[in-house]
């Protein structure tokens, strides 16, 4: 209260900080815009940053490609996405209240197990996860995308530690003496204190699953399950005889759109729970 | 950072193709499928037997398949989205296609070649596409997954005796059994900056242009001449690889062997480029092709006087990059003769509609009026010698609109008539591609010499694990 | 402690972290297996013939060994280091001025929208963007000579210190706000009664970070640290897709994924499953090292959660 002079400096500092950075993060967004809006031989005149008029005229022929079934694409990737998100934030709750709130005999050597496999790096496994799908019969299919997520080392080890800092164990004790069966706790008690780590975690495993190329490129072989990533990287790969840049940039625009809602349906859901986080003890 | 999630983006498609091939524990008895694979490709041809309902078409554009739709008279209609063509007899074709781009195409194809033996009917890969820097791989003798043009019932010597002959030893393995055919070949030409030619020599005639870049001794006179005035002779090291590439005595690789001979004139490449460079001929800002600093060479505000190019680097290429009007380029003779390209179609082994896909073949790639009728819908300098002098000849039908009227085709058919193909081996596209990659830090003054031939050399050994030895001349 | 005398229903521990494990073992314990097995063979494929597998023992390794892999190690830490600095630190700094209600940041929401959003582009995508603008003829040399800064333009992916100085930015965008976001997260976990008690004490804002907010947000901390090794360790698609697969120049922003996949490119599944050996290995020492410094010795949170036990009793 008597320091306000140096509050009022450093809100300045953090302002402007603060523009700058958002300066740089839009200003790639909008170069990613107004080249979207330009034609192939607009673009290699070179940059302006004033868009062109071919917006339509992209947005046209990445509708009208059956090349490249883009709308197929991006509800393939909503599909995978959401449910791996979904999959991955509820598997690894459940994971880290299981080894939080009960004491069992493997409980150490689970723990340790787990953080010994949160370094391990996804391109390591992949060439037996590859001849492992396919032994199942789930090449070219979208399962092997969604399932492993249930075991996301990561999001265990920020869901964990997140139950350290919010629950209290008092309450698990309570909700038992109520009458609520174990699942039912965790369902009812446990999930809601944990929004807030859910919702962050489901935006980066949202994210994460969106972009991903490595796994799907794998795994997917046929046309209509192809995924966003694939369908660019395809596109961008196409051969120097139909390559349009244009179109390029229109497809990765389209890319995220959907990406950017979900990111703003989640984000008022991480004020809300954090909010919610304050009555939490 | 949650990289652990973040793809690994582009490259890593390859991966794909690489991994399910070594999923597939069949594919390591590759003679035991392949013995079987031809023996079936033959009852096949003998045309006893019923066939498939679908052609499966592997490429990595739709190039093939528009020329197919252009000129196949069997062509019922081709569906909206580009991947199912109906014939007339009610067979379909569909077409796969996959980018070329990081080995993407090659992958997702050896994929389908290992599988093969195994694939029903309809999954089989009937026709596959390759291009000349990796022909060699798929023309292969012992892989054998290329059928000889003679199991399909195509006689070469008379059905295709009017295709220029280095596209038919291209498409051939080393027992000289040809096993592949196409309908473009692609002559490489020089083509010029009309004003920049005016301020520099005074005239932008393509006969005098023609006589200053003769050879490569004139050349380089005349590249003085253009630096002087402020112009770069070509736009980057990498635009002239193809010409001393193509004129290489020996295989990178010879067969049977794993020792990489790099040939003189790849040296002799080095040395000019790094010479051309310093002098000041090149661009120093546009590092090698097809990225954004080369597109841009080609545009008006460009110093570039010239680019080498085939029909096709003209008219998709330079057309696409090129602001200004029409008629500002001009060609005229190569330094050299060159070929730069080509995309050869194979029938591949154990294909269930041999009948279908020989018709396909010859009625694409040997027969002269389709072929001329492709020559003037897609301006592909095509495979037929005597169309392709009528055509030269013919100014009224083949005079380029972007060319200001020329006819290039006058000045492709001698080339084109001169062009002897390098010696070609299964190493050829990664060869080419990382020696070019290795000493570009070299010409750019990055590292010296030494450091550049380990950095090919380590490249190298990455890319192919079986070589067990680079010797330099 | 009051875990320890409060619950008895064991049985529900395992069922609870039993789907986490079959998950693992099946897709990612059996194909590790495979890798492991794998990289003892030399296995690869030459045109459209393969090779192998024949057993030849620790020859991937020691070859690997032999080869520039250190180098490319060197080169990735560097890669990575060049961006994780700005990036926690700038990470922290928003993340504390976003949880400061003194501060009066205005338009908060937009703020923390727009800086996570460099993040939901993909890698390659971006990478293919600043690929762009940064050639040297492209807009920002376009703007930097007309506005006099310079004479000539740069050639930024021309030279050792370009091509890492951009590799470390566009690694530093795209995650500073992901990072800002898990710290905001952490420190609003804070129980506002401290800040208040730190406040009557009367802290400054600088003790207060250090002093509070930074020792009790460390597992997230730590979480960010890992998470950010590991990214880095698995450094691809940027240079990959800036340096045209090459990590020109000269080989020195080649990372140790480019490496793995310039063999997995060449289908070298022997080459390719030694050097991925080595990458765990390598990626557990450093995570474990990590770990152990961030946390005091405190592999399962016992210690803090009696920690803040105590603290809660006093």
């Amino acid at each position: 209260m008597k320091s306000k002079k140096p509050d009022q400096l450093r809100s300045v500092i953090a302002h402007v900080v603060l523009v700058i950075l958002s300066f740089m993060c839009l200003f790639f967004f909008y170069i990613l815009v107004v080249n979207a809006t330009r034609s192939h031989s607009d673009l290699q005149k070179g940059f302006s940053a004033l868009p062109g008029s071919y917006l339509l005229k992209n947005f046209m022929s990445v509708a009208n490609d059956g090349t490249f079934p883009m709308f197929k694409g991006i509800l393939n990737s909503l599909i995978v996405s959401g449910l791996s998100a979904a999959i991955c934030t509820y598997f690894s709750a459940l994971t880290a209240y299981g080894l939080y709130a009960y004491d069992f005999k493997l409980k150490k050597v689970a723990f340790t197990f787990i953080m010994a496999i949160l370094v391990m790096p996804t391109q390591v496994t992949a060439m037996g996860f590859l001849r492992l799908i396919t032994n199942m019969g789930m090449y070219d299919s979208l399962l092997p995308l969604i399932i492993p997520s249930i075991a996301s080392p990561s999001v265990f080890y920020f869901m964990y530690s997140y139950l350290q800092s919010s629950l209290p164990l008092s309450l698990v004790e309570a909700s038992r003496i109520d009458g609520c069966g174990e699942f039912k706790t965790f369902n009812r008690i446990v999930l809601p204190i944990m929004k807030p780590a859910i919702a962050v975690q489901a935006i980066f495993s949202f994210v994460g699953s969106w972009n991903n190329y490595f796994v799907p490129a794998l795994v997917i072989q046929s046309k209509d399950k192809m995924t966003v990533p694939i369908l660019i990287a395809t596109l961008r790969g196409a051969d120097y005889m139909n390559f349009d840049m244009g179109k390029i940039y229109m497809m990765i625009m389209i890319a995220i759109v959907p990406i950017i809602l979900v990111y703003l349906f989640l984000s008022k859901y991480i004020i809300a729970g954090i909010t919610l986080g304050g009555v939490k003890e | 950072m949650k990289k652990k999630y973040v793809s690994m983006v582009l490259v890593a498609a390859l991966v794909a193709g690489a991994f399910s091939g070594c999923g597939d524990k069949s594919s390591s008895d590759t003679d035991g499928g392949n013995s079987q694979q031809s023996s079936s490709g033959n009852n096949g041809s003998s045309g006893g037997t019923e066939e498939g309902k679908v052609i499966n078409v592997y490429s990595w554009n739709d190039e093939f398949m528009k020329r197919v739709c252009a000129v196949y008279p069997e062509v019922k209609k081709t569906s909206k989205d580009g991947t199912v063509t109906t014939l007339n007899d009610g067979t379909e074709i569909h077409w796969i296609i996959n980018p070329n781009q990081d080995g993407v195409y090659q992958q997702k194809l050896d994929e389908a070649l290992l599988n093969q033996a195994s694939a029903a009917d309809d999954d089989k890969v009937d026709i596959f596409l390759t291009e000349t820097d990796y022909v060699n791989k798929y023309t292969d003798a012992e892989a054998d997954v290329a059928m000889p043009l003679t199991d399909l019932g195509i006689d070469p010597g008379k059905e295709l005796s009017d295709q220029y002959d280095f596209t038919k030893t291209t498409a051939s393995d080393v027992n000289g059994v040809q096993r592949g055919s196409t309908w473009q070949c692609c002559p490489g030409l020089l083509v010029y900056r009309r004003d920049i030619a005016k301020d520099v020599f005074g005239t932008d005639d393509p006969v005098k242009v023609g006589e200053k870049v003769k050879d490569w001794e004139t050349l380089k006179s005349t590249a003085a001449e253009l630096k002087e005035k402020g112009y770069f002779t070509f736009s980057s090291y990498a635009d002239t690889f193809r010409l001393y590439g193509n004129s290489i005595s020996a295989p990178w690789v010879s067969p049977g062997e794993t020792v990489i001979k790099i040939d003189q004139k790849i040296m002799d490449w080095i040395n000019t480029s790094k010479e051309w460079l310093d002098a000041g001929y090149f661009d120093k800002t546009v590092k090698g092709q097809w990225n954004d600093d080369w597109n841009k060479a080609m545009g008006s505000k460009s110093k570039v006087f010239a680019f080498l190019f085939p029909a096709w680097g003209i008219d998709f290429t330079l057309k696409n990059n090129w602001d200004g009007e029409n008629g500002a380029w001009a060609v005229t003779n190569p330094p050299q003769e060159y070929n730069w390209g080509g995309s050869y179609v194979h029938a591949c082994t154990g294909t269930d509609n041999p009948t279908l896909v020989k018709d396909i073949i010859l009625s694409v790639t040997g027969d002269k009026e389709n072929l001329l009728k492709i020559s003037k819908d897609y301006l592909d300098y095509t495979n037929t010698k005597s169309g392709m002098n009528e055509a030269a000849k013919d100014s009224k039908t083949y005079a380029s609109k972007f060319l200001g009227g020329q006819n290039s085709f006058e000045y492709f058919a001698p080339v084109a008539e001169k062009v002897v193909i390098a010696p070609l081996s299964a190493y050829d596209q990664g060869c080419v591609e990382l020696i070019q990659n290795s000493f570009s830090d070299y010409f750019q003054g990055q590292v010296d010499f030494d450091k550049a031939k380990s950095n090919f050399e380590t490249a190298i050994r990455e890319r192919y694990p079986e070589v067990t030895e680079i010797q330099w001349p | 402690m009051k875990k320890r005398k409060s619950i008895s229903y064991s049985k529900w521990g395992y069922i609870f972290i039993l789907p986490f494990f079959v998950s693992f073992f099946i897709f990612s314990f059996i194909p590790l297996a495979d890798t492991i097995r794998y990289s003892f063979f030399e296995y690869y494929r030459s045109g459209i013939k393969e090779v192998g597998p024949n057993f030849i023992g620790m020859e991937n390794y020691k070859s690997l060994l032999a080869s520039d892999m250190l180098k490319y190690a060197g080169n990735t830490f560097i890669l990575w280091i060049i961006g994780f600095i700005p990036q926690i630190v700038i990470a922290l700094l928003l993340a504390s001025w976003f949880v400061d209600i003194r501060l009066k940041i205005h338009a908060q929401q937009f703020f923390k929208v727009v800086i996570y959003l460099p993040n939901l582009i993909m890698a390659s995508a971006f990478a293919m963007l600043f690929f762009t603008l940064f050639s040297t003829n492209g807009p920002i040399n376009g703007i930097l000579t007309s506005i006099g800064i310079v004479k000539e333009p740069i050639d930024f992916m021309g030279n050792v210190f370009g091509t890492r100085s951009l590799v470390g930015f566009m690694n530093f965008i795209m995650w500073f706000g992901n990072t800002t976001i898990m710290l905001m997260a952490a420190i609003m976990g804070i129980s506002t009664d401290i800040f208040e008690a730190s406040e009557i004490d009367g802290c400054n804002s600088i003790q207060r970070f250090f002093k509070i907010t930074l020792p009790l947000i460390r597992p997230i901390l730590a979480y960010t640290l890992i998470n950010s090794i590991i990214g880095g360790l698995q450094m691809f698609d940027v240079p990959q897709i800036l340096t045209n697969g090459q990590g020109s120049p000269d080989r020195t922003s080649m990372t140790l994924i480019m490496f793995l996949n310039s063999h997995l490119k060449s289908r070298n599944y022997g080459m390719a499953g030694a050097l991925s050996v080595y990458l765990f290995i390598v990626s557990a020492i450093l995570c474990f090292f990590v770990y152990r410094m961030t946390n005091n010795n405190d592999p399962d949170g016992s210690k803090a959660a009696a920690r803040k036990a105590k603290r809660r009793r006093g």
